[in-house]
């Protein structure tokens, strides 16, 4: 099956922050060609009249009282951090 | 051709909670970096959100001071984009369903003297809505280091119409906004500690028209006359672009208050694609009129009701009560001290003018004040009973503000009591009249103010200690026989 | 039998007993998995000295008359994607690789208090995302009934190693059938819980609004012990429900049946190994000679499950997995200059082929212009799907299907996804619907390969499901057949 048009997979890798190679690139156009294909046939339900289910089981108002609890001490907090100096997390410099 | 502007402001206010918005972490400012933090705020594996009921309570009481329609029902969605002080690389907020939808901000524009009330409008809202507050980046030479302490903390997002027409309005629009959230103890709004942050979208197009024009975003707004020099900077670049034979891209700006210049960030090409979903991981809320029905008991009455009820029933000047409405408290205080003295404007004098002075003075904030309103209440009967001459009462006021002593001790300690012996009072006006028959001459055609001219010399004879309704009642029996 | 491979119940009424030990139990584990996971596979990491330190401590208990219940002293092990402190959590990851959780999962902590000891961090496919646990980064883990066949997925490792008797129980989770189809690939029990029985929190998430934790074991009575130490409503997962927790263990004598069983004909089509197709059937007849009603019942909505889910889970997951971006913690690319590098090289140098792809349509599917096209449709056919199974519930109280279309296939057989992902088809309306399902071992392939069937209950009606399958499970004990190894 072809890939389909629309999905522009280096759009949508540059959304999602992934280098693909060229290589993948052009098996994942493939192999989600053929899935969207597959899901293409939602396509021929009827879903005028049917709400959307977000949640299985919804109820409302799932909340806690503002009472602060200890978080985590800033060792324990940064331990698998790949680079921290000044117990802040080091990256190479952002500009804004 | 002459040129209107658009503008429309996205305000971003932090609201004041113990623990953050969806982790009971302590939330809070001036922390060390990274102490903040629990496995929720640091995004870790597995880790999931659960609602601030108190942060719910005060948008929703943001929402019924402004005059919003509180949605009966509103949930949560992701909006997603990469940012190294996004925990999740996606915040939770609200996309199609805000708690608060519509309302307004009343504003007050310049009156034509500083005396004088300015015409009052309301800017209208969109929207309010509930989200969570990023880290923040510290940039050095060779690389940026991350703080997640700010991360996660209760942010509301106050959306206006496209309706601002100046920067003045804007800035108008930001003290009332400001105000109103500072009255609601929703938040400090301490611009400089990042409590209140403001974008502008901005457009202009020619007067007339009633099309939008390309709107640019600016942005790091960050104290409220860096947005009025900002939005002001702005219209004068489209307005220049545009005369210019140009035309206005539809881009993000970055305004630096301190040089008066902004540059481009990102065009509209380079747009993020949030990728809005509900979030699977709360539930939404349901708001019933028992609920609102709470708040509305907790609201306060909005600074411009206040300022229109002291014009009324205290009859004190407009420009005394541009003083007192902004500062919830400082009205408080007075209105106490009006009703234990019963004189609302000479309250309003001693507050707005010594009492402000000398808190400024020695940097002490009203809560902390020394001076209180039965203090207030008390100089003010001092004044008006003739114990104290005002000069007198200038210098226990000063005094009761370091000492915190009532003003009736301090005038004992430093023998301020006005000068009372009627004999010698006399022979000093008989003195004064005769040495200024050209006031006199005036007194007796008509001009009742020319008394004040021979008050002077009485009171420097009496060394400043005599009683001023005494010094007034002699001298007014004196000249009706002279 | 060695006591590696005894059941739950039986090893808990021999501690109660003090005929043994737990020192001795996690001894024979650990040796057990030191004899046999270098064919099985089935760990990603142990830490023998911690679990033998938590054997003594329970012995200590015991000694002491504060044993704290059924579970004490029981080795209990735990898909790599739920949090246990101070333990690896990788997800079976490149990206996690060298993680260690600062902190427990409720479940965890739960099973803790209960003095079970957190034993072992078994493989899966990365992320739980995959059927076959091939899509670990670190090793593909073996069926133990035939080493060439996959174990299933993704809680693969956690089916592997209680099959092969590394564990005594152990915990995976199910998004779209990954706790039942490799439960039924390895001829043990898997009870997926109701969405919102068994808290999350502490659970590396996939796709957040199907994911639920649940137990591996041996047979149906075990489940219903385990089960009870980790279901309850926990404050801090928002999508945890309040009810009532029973005891579903006693609840297996005091539910006698009999019951109105549902056989949708939308589950016994084209596709369906026909060995696999005879065991189920064999299965409905002992049903039926019990006393069960047996009803065709119709979910009409069942085609579409797959779409549904492929859009769903993948777009949860394009967001799920946006945190692991080489910042905070997790892999970070070597070859990273500026920030874009973070993201972008060590997202790729982190996840393997299946999570990219999965991202890949996650992120398409909720991409501006397409969201009402694939992710609200989906929402909306998945309001259908559901109520296909609530409408049945109106003349059934369980619905029996096979657990997966076929017996475990070959290590490699899958290459194409859609074909993997086509495995998933009687699993995924259960987690779309948020109803409990279980599968129980009803037989073995000419071959020798084990196969499930699958029970579908109501919501949070675990203690009715759990009889039902009982019923079956107890006299038959499938389970507690042994693969040779
Ligand atoms: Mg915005
Ligand atoms: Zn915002």
């Amino acid at each position: 099956m072809s890939s389909p048009i629309e999905l522009n997979i280096d759009h949508v890798a540059n959304l999602a922050r992934l280098a693909l190679t060229p290589e993948e690139k052009a098996e994942f156009a493939q192999q989600l060609g053929d899935v969207l294909h597959h899901i293409e046939q939602l396509s021929k339900v009827d879903v005028s009249q049917v709400e959307a289910t977000a949640h299985a089981f919804p109820v409302y108002n799932v909340w806690a009282e503002d009472v602060a609890q200890p978080g985590l001490p800033v060792e324990l907090a940064l331990q698998n951090a790949p680079a921290q100096r000044n117990h802040m997390i080091v990256v190479p410099k952002v500009m804004e | 051709m002459n040129y209107e502007a658009v503008i429309g402001l996205e305000v971003h206010v932090q609201i004041k909670t113990h623990s953050k918005v969806f982790t009971r972490v302590a939330a809070g400012y001036g922390q060390p970096e990274n102490t903040l933090t629990d496995p929720v705020v640091l995004a870790l594996p597995g880790v999931l959100p659960v609602m601030n009921k108190a942060a719910l309570d005060a948008i929703i009481k943001a929402g019924l001071l402004l005059g919003c329609e509180i949605a009966p029902i509103c949930k949560w969605d992701r909006k997603n984009y990469f940012y190294p002080d996004s925990p999740k690389n996606y915040q939770i907020s609200q996309y199609d369903q805000p708690i608060c939808v519509g309302g307004r901000v009343e504003i007050e524009l310049p009156g034509s003297a500083r005396n004088v009330m300015g015409e009052h409008t309301h800017i209208a809202l969109t929207r309010i809505h509930l989200e969570e507050d990023v880290g923040k980046l510290n940039h050095f030479a060779h690389d940026s280091l991350v703080d997640y302490n700010r991360a996660g903390t209760p942010l509301m997002e106050i959306v206006s119409e496209p309706v601002i027409r100046s920067a003045e309005e804007a800035y108008a629009y930001l003290t009332s906004l400001r105000a109103t959230m500072i009255y609601g103890g929703i938040s400090d709004c301490d611009m400089e500690k990042g409590q209140l942050r403001c974008d502008a979208n901005i457009s202009i197009r020619p007067v007339g028209e009633t099309r939008l024009g390309t709107k640019v975003e600016l942005k790091n707004l960050n104290s409220i006359s860096f947005v009025r020099d900002g939005i002001e900077h702005e219209i004068k670049r489209q307005i220049a672009v545009v005369q210019s034979g140009g035309t206005i891209v539809q881009e993000t700006r970055d305004y630096d208050g301190m040089t008066g210049t902004s540059q481009s960030l990102r065009t509209k090409e380079m747009a993020h694609d949030y990728r809005y979903f509900p979030d699977p991981d709360l539930m939404p809320v349901k708001v019933d009129a028992a609920w609102k029905a709470r708040i509305q008991t907790e609201c306060p009455e909005l600074p411009f009701d206040k300022q229109r009820r002291f014009l009324t029933q205290y009859q004190i000047p407009y420009t005394l009560t541009s003083v007192l409405i902004w500062d919830r408290a400082l009205a408080n205080f007075f209105e106490q001290a009006a009703k234990l003295c019963g004189r609302p404007q000479a309250a309003a004098n001693w507050i707005v003018n010594d009492l402000l002075r000398e808190l400024s003075h020695a940097q002490v904030a009203l809560a902390d004040s020394k001076v209180t309103p039965a203090h207030i209440a008390e100089l003010v009967a001092l004044v008006d009973s003739g114990t104290v001459t005002n000069n007198a009462a200038k210098e226990v006021f000063v005094d009761m503000a370091a000492t915190g002593d009532k003003p009736g001790v301090i005038v004992e300690r430093k023998g301020l009591k006005a000068e009372t012996n009627a004999d010698e009072l006399e022979g000093w006006c008989r003195e004064s009249i005769a040495a200024n028959p050209k006031a006199l001459a005036e007194f007796k055609a008509g001009k009742e103010s020319a008394i004040n001219a021979f008050k002077g010399p009485v009171m420097k004879a009496a060394k400043g200690k005599a009683n001023p309704k005494l010094v007034d009642e002699t001298l007014h029996r004196l000249l009706a026989q002279a | 039998m060695p006591l590696y491979f005894r059941t739950l119940t039986e090893l808990a009424d021999q501690l109660a007993a003090k005929t043994i030990t737990s020192t001795e139990l996690t001894q024979a584990v650990i040796a057990r998995t030191k004899a046999v996971d270098f064919q099985v596979k089935a760990f990603n990491s142990f830490d023998e000295a911690d679990a033998l330190s938590q054997a003594a401590a329970s012995d200590t208990r015991r000694a002491a008359g504060q044993a704290r219940g059924p579970l004490d002293g029981i080795p209990i092990g735990f898909k790599d994607v739920i949090a246990v402190a101070g333990q690896p959590l990788t997800a079976s990851s490149k990206m996690l690789a060298n993680f260690i959780s600062p902190y427990d999962a409720t479940v965890t902590q739960k099973l803790k208090q209960a003095g079970a000891v957190c034993w072992g961090r078994l493989n899966l496919d990365e992320f739980a995302m995959g059927s076959s646990t091939e899509n670990s980064a670190f090793h593909t883990t073996r069926n133990p009934y035939d080493l060439e066949r996959v174990p299933g997925g993704s809680s693969g490792g956690s089916a592997a190693a209680l099959a092969a008797g590394e564990a005594i129980a152990t915990l995976g989770s199910d998004t779209g059938g990954s706790i039942r189809q490799p439960a039924a690939l390895c001829n043990v029990v898997g009870l997926k819980p109701t969405y919102g029985l068994v808290s999350r929190f502490g659970l590396i998430a996939f796709a957040s609004s199907l994911d639920q934790i649940g137990p591996f074991t041996r047979t149906v009575e075990d489940s219903a012990l385990l089960l009870r130490a980790i279901a309850g409503h926990d404050e801090r997962d928002s999508t945890s429900f309040k009810t009532e927790i029973p005891d579903y263990r006693a609840a297996l004598q005091e539910k006698p049946g009999p019951w109105r069983i549902g056989i949708p004909k939308e589950y016994f089509g084209e596709g369906l190994d026909p060995e696999v197709a005879a065991a189920v059937q064999k299965a409905v007849e002992y049903y039926k000679s019990i006393g069960c009603e047996i009803k065709d019942v119709s979910l009409p909505h069942t085609e579409y499950g797959v779409g549904v889910y492929y859009i769903i889970a993948t777009a949860e997951c394009s967001s799920n997995l946006a945190r692991y971006d080489g910042v905070r913690y997790g892999h970070r690319s070597k070859e990273a200059k500026d920030i874009l590098d973070v993201y972008f090289k060590s997202r790729a140098e982190g996840f393997g082929p299946e999570v990219k792809r999965r991202i890949i349509l996650g992120t398409y599917v909720l991409s501006s212009g397409y969201y009402d096209a694939y992710y609200l449709r989906a929402q909306k056919v998945r309001t259908l799907i559901r109520n296909d199974f609530l409408e049945a519930y109106k003349s059934v109280d369980v619905i029996l299907t096979p657990t997966s279309p076929t017996p475990a296939f070959k290590r490699g057989a899958k290459a194409d996804p859609l074909a993997m992902y086509l495995c998933d088809v009687y699993t995924i309306g259960v987690n779309l619907a948020g109803l409990p399902g279980i599968s129980v071992p009803c037989g073995f392939s000419r071959g020798g390969l084990p196969i499930g069937m699958q029970l579908i209950g109501q919501p949070f009606r675990e203690a009715d499901l759990l009889a039902v399958a009982n019923a079956y499970d107890a006299p038959h004990a499938w389970g507690k057949k042994t693969p040779t190894l």
